[in-house]
């Protein structure tokens, strides 16, 4: 009779590593120590930090409101997108149970948390995203947006960039007041950490408006990109309220946002008015690209005197654009996927994202493992492209170097 | 083939689950309804620790006369393992999972004798 080594989970700790650890298995079986990885859109939970972040709201009765009344849910922000249950009813455990981890007191928890998982997966950099402040674009009150957006960039920037090399950021703009989105990035261009801007995909402006082109102008001259952030919006958009399921909202909601963004993109000649300003699309899957590379191109021949700005096809503006890989829609459809890295020129223009700790989250196999892409490939779009998009310094995890000096001593 | 003691009869609780490694292979004992239940601690999506989620029963769409839909209900016949990294669900009785019959998780036989409960590996 064998004996065993057991783990009995009825009494064990809440702990990201061992969440994770088959993750960190992967890493080391397929040496990911080798190269570098960037992840192009990962979360943290800045809802465990509301009480930090509202002491950043400028305004002292709106800081007085929000610490009285909270963020969502009848609080400051009240969001029209509610109703989410992301979560599934319990089936993902790793949001609720992350509260009672432990982390060290002389480190922020953000920072900890976040290496904790970057390191299972043999992630070397982050460029992190909020997770319930996506959704502030759609409060009904433009000034909140304003102020709690500043106050969640700044805090950002002094308690997570400004200590940790490895995370890094692209603040969020607030669209719906164009003035202060031009003065964010005024403001906070320059900060250690801010590798770019994002524009969180679920609102009602459009990107054509002349009142946002000094800010991209602005940005161009910076040399930093923009980041089109998908969402979902439910409650307040009316085609996606008819959807009862959130797998339905989910699905079409982070697409079509930025469907409708990037075609109206395209359709006022953005590409062309300002060449040298470096576009993504982030967490949208990759299905939606070929899609509309096909429509729009068709549309185009029939009616480029409608557009004349655009001196090329659609698509080609698109293949010189850069997109995030997450959720990749790789569910026995192996040849659309090829298909699809093929028309959007993957090797170049694609960047690995894990979405953790959210639901649908990738790790850096679903990209090293698909059996169609060269070694270069692979490591192109797992670092090396998000490296040249955001002018990135490589930073190594101090874990993959271990692993790399010990491999060097053995 | 060899007979590995994960534990005491009644040591698991009604429940719960223990994560054995037997050499290479980590294995997720479940303990439901009386019954002990072993299979391969690895998710065939991307590699997650399949048996560390939880159990839940599978969901039913009731639909009345004339299509009408009704209500959704569970199913306590028919318990899912759920995949905690990404609620992948597998059938607890076969390891299939609910969504395309090809995906299983590798099954272990259970053997219960002497007030002890083993695994064949």
């Amino acid at each position: 009779m064998d004996t065993v080594n057991f783990r009995d989970l009825s009494v064990a700790e809440t702990d990201t590593k061992t969440m994770l650890a088959h993750a960190d298995q992967q890493s080391v079986q397929r040496r990911y120590e080798d190269f570098l990885i960037v992840d192009v859109d990962g979360h943290h939970y800045e809802n465990m930090s509301y009480a930090e972040i509202f002491e950043y709201i400028e305004d002292p009765v709106m800081r007085q409101q929000a610490k009285y009344q909270g963020y969502g849910g009848g609080g400051i922000a009240s969001a029209t997108s509610g109703g989410g249950y992301q979560n599934l009813g319990g089936r993902v455990t790793r949001n609720p149970r992350v509260n009672a981890e432990v982390t060290p007191k002389d480190t922020h928890r953000d920072i900890t948390l976040t290496k904790r998982w970057m390191d299972a997966m043999g992630i070397d950099i982050v460029c992190l995203f909020p997770t319930p402040m996506l959704t502030l674009s759609l409060t009904p009150r433009p000034e909140v947006e304003v102020a709690l957006a500043r106050a969640y960039n700044s805090w950002l920037c002094d308690k997570v960039l400004s200590a940790e090399s490895r995370i890094c950021s692209t603040l969020y703009l607030p669209l719906n007041d164009p003035e202060a989105t031009y003065k964010m990035v005024k403001d906070f261009a320059g900060r250690k950490g801010v590798v770019g801007f994002t524009v969180v995909s679920p609102h009602y402006k459009a990107v054509y408006d002349n009142a946002y082109m000094k800010t991209y102008a602005l940005l161009e001259e910076a040399n930093l990109p923009l980041v089109f952030h998908g969402a979902y919006a439910w409650g307040g958009d009316q085609s996606l309220q008819l959807c009862n399921k959130f797998m339905a909202v989910h699905a079409l909601g982070f697409a079509w946002f930025n469907i409708l963004h990037m075609t109206n993109w395209l359709c006022n000649g953005l590409p062309e008015r300002f060449p040298k300003l470096r576009v993504a699309w982030v967490e949208s899957g990759l299905a939606w690209v070929p899609f509309l590379m096909q429509r729009l191109d068709n549309e185009w021949m029939m009616r480029s005197s409608e557009v004349p700005l655009l001196k090329r096809k659609p698509s080609d503006y698109m293949r010189e654009m850069f997109y995030s890989s997450q959720p990749m829609e790789m569910v026995n459809n192996r040849e659309a996927l090829e298909l699809t890295f093929k028309m959007i020129n993957a090797e170049t223009q694609l960047m690995y994202s894990s979405d953790y700790p959210h639901w649908d989250m990738d790790l850096p196999s679903t990209i090293y493992d698909l059996p169609f892409l060269s070694e270069p490939a692979k490591r192109n779009i797992l670092g090396g492209n998000a490296r040249r998009f955001f002018n990135l310094e490589p930073v190594v995890s101090e874990l993959k170097a271990k692993r790399l000096a010990a491999r060097a001593s053995s | 083939m060899a007979d590995v003691l994960v534990c005491k009869d009644g040591e698991i609780a009604e429940g719960g689950v223990r994560v054995i490694q037997a050499g290479e292979v980590e294995i997720g004992v479940i303990r439901h309804d009386g019954k002990y239940y072993a299979y391969r601690n690895h998710c065939p999506h991307q590699g997650g620790p399949v048996c560390e989620g939880i159990r839940m029963p599978g969901v039913l769409d009731i639909i009345g006369e004339g299509g009408i839909f009704l209500q959704q209900d569970f199913d306590q016949k028919d318990i899912h393992i759920v995949c905690p990294w990404h609620s992948y669900e597998f059938h607890l009785e076969d390891g299939v999972n609910v969504c395309d019959k090809r995906i299983r998780l590798q099954k272990f036989k259970v053997v219960e004798k002497d007030g002890a409960v083993y695994i064949n590996v």
